[in-house]
């Protein structure tokens, strides 16, 4: 912790020489009850005064959607079948996150870089206590990570960031359907050298509407009326179902 | 067609989910089960996360067993006096089965238990209903009327209480256990529990195969919509739309199931039941032995140590 803090001491604060001017396809997302992912269109410009510089530039782009407490547990074989043993509880990770990258992560971004600002997929998971619940606490880090990205949850895309001119830059990062509702925070990174020289923030609004919105409101505010709706439904259909084939069978 | 649930938070196939239900359904129909035990699996492997796929088949089942129900009674092959003994063990059974669910899972082992739960008492009851009927079925065969013993320790107890639908006179002491032990599974595993109910009725308190279903449906509907209240309640994990999906297909297949199980002898109706109980017992106790592909899992929301 100590090492980290004089890092982020030590680490100067570059001149904004240059800025990002920022576009997206839509800054809303909409889940309605047929809705089946949706990609998203970052681009943007350079904005700046001096001329350019001899050293390439990067531009990292990242998505997260909102963080939550997960357990990772593993299983191990004990008296001949396969049982949870060891868990551990990572404080924060995001449900989902993409990098998109103008080239590959190492060139694009220092290590240094990457741990203060949190930007590779490992780096934006917080496990603070972590490494005290299991000697090998990376492992179910690592897990997590292979798990969600084999659901599209988590994206590391390399070389995905076109950039014409060292100016115009664009993106297309696909949120996949199994979304979970919040602000996905969305970060542009301009690096020269792999540091960063400029950071621009935004919000993409991700919202359940409709329907979708008014039973889950419901759910969480009234929930002895959403269960008893619940119950309701059940019962009408069982009974219609029941009173249709009678009605059926008798013609 | 793809359909986003609003409390799963996941997108899945709306007519994966009409099929499943209408499988479960015809099942639930036949066996007077309420298909919980295939249910709850099945939704795991569609990506429905597992606290949502145990509340939303509570809910599931109540719609199947209410659309059962009605057929039996029409063929007056339902006995509420007994139903209503049942009921009474039921609800006392849920209320302390999450009890005791709640201190397993204080012990951080409740996934577990559940699966040894399912497959000692799967295996246990899936392989006495299977020898049973299978002797029954050659006894048949060879021309000998089977026999059903007609005096056991059940009918040494005291209270006892005419049960005319089943041709019954016998202590409530027993019906009120076998009540009461599958309510508490009902919580531990979240499902309707006839698969345990059904061979109890028929082989503990000696009651003639055809009122077992209708009977035990009523049962069932009573203390499914007991827990489903209790999840909607508690843990926000009863989902309405996937609930509307699957009943739509599950009532129908009820409707299915109930008119194929009239016309099947009983014997043959039990060793399909047993078949099936082995199965799922099968594949869960697999589950259990061979090493997993993925030796990791993923539970939201980390619970406490």
């Amino acid at each position: 912790m100590l090492r980290l803090a004089l890092l982020l001491c030590l680490a100067t604060l570059p001149l904004r020489a240059e800025e990002v001017v920022l576009g997206l396809s839509r800054d809303r997302v909409a889940i309605t009850a047929t809705f089946e992912g949706s990609d998203i269109l970052i681009f943007g410009a350079v904005k700046r005064e001096a001329p350019i510089s001899e050293v390439p530039l990067g531009v990292v782009i990242t998505v997260a959607g909102p963080s939550q407490p997960v357990q990772v547990r593993r299983k191990e074989r004990r008296f001949g079948i396969w049982v949870n043993t060891d868990a551990v509880d990572l404080d924060a990770a995001p449900t989902f996150y993409a990098v998109a990258t103008s080239g590959p992560f190492e060139q694009v971004l220092t290590n240094t870089e990457d741990l203060r600002h949190r930007v590779s997929i490992p780096r934006a998971i917080r496990s603070v206590g972590a490494a005290s619940m299991a000697e090998d606490a990376e492992r179910f880090t690592d897990a997590l990570i292979r798990i969600r990205e084999r659901t599209d949850a988590y994206q590391l895309l390399e070389n995905a960031v076109a950039l014409d001119e060292q100016t115009l830059f664009r993106t297309a990062i696909s949120l996949p359907a199994n979304l979970t509702e919040g602000a996905y925070k969305t970060r542009i990174f301009l690096t020269r050298e792999g540091r960063v020289v400029s950071r621009f923030e935004t919000v993409i609004d991700v919202r359940k509407v409709g329907l979708e919105r008014w039973l889950f409101t419901l759910s969480r505010q009234q929930p002895l009326a959403y269960g008893l709706m619940s119950l309701a439904i059940a019962i009408a259909a069982g009974w219609g179902a029941s009173a249709a084939f009678r009605a059926l069978r008798r013609t | 067609m793809q359909i986003y649930l609003p409390i799963a938070e996941v997108s899945v196939n709306a007519f994966l989910l009409l099929g499943l239900g209408g499988f479960v359904g015809v099942l639930s129909g036949m066996f007077g089960v309420g298909g919980g035990f295939l249910m709850t699996p099945l939704l795991f492997f569609i990506g429905v996360p597992p606290p949502v796929a145990v509340a939303t088949s509570a809910n599931q089942i109540v719609a199947s067993s209410i659309s059962g129900v009605f057929a039996h009674f029409r063929r007056k092959t339902v006995d509420l006096r007994m139903g209503v003994v049942l009921l009474i063990g039921g609800l006392v059974g849920a209320a302390l089965g999450v009890v005791l669910f709640n201190y397993l899972k204080s012990l951080g082992q409740v996934d577990l238990l559940v699966k040894l739960f399912y497959v000692v008492f799967l295996g246990i009851i899936g392989g006495i209903m299977f020898f049973e009927s299978l002797r029954a079925i050659r006894q048949t065969r060879r021309g000998k009327p089977p026999k059903r013993k007609k005096h056991g320790w059940v009918h040494g107890l005291p209270l006892k209480m005419r049960f005319r639908t089943s041709g019954l006179y016998i202590s409530v002491i027993p019906p009120v256990l076998v009540g009461l032990s599958v309510g508490i599974l009902t919580a531990i595993m979240g499902v309707g529990g006839g698969f345990i109910m059904v061979p109890a009725m028929i082989y503990l308190l000696g009651m003639p195969t055809k009122v077992v279903v209708g009977t035990s449906l009523f049962q069932i509907i009573f203390v499914t919509a007991f827990t489903t209240l209790l999840h909607a309640t508690t843990n926000f994990t009863v989902d309405v739309a996937l609930a509307v999906l699957l009943l739509v297909g599950g009532v129908i297949g009820a409707q299915f199931g109930t008119s194929i199980g009239t016309r099947m002898k009983a014997e043959q109706l039990r060793i399909l039941l047993a078949v099936m109980v082995l199965a799922v017992c099968g594949k869960l106790a697999l589950d259990l032995l061979l090493q997993p592909s993925e030796l990791y899992s993923i539970a939201s929301g980390a619970g406490g140590h």
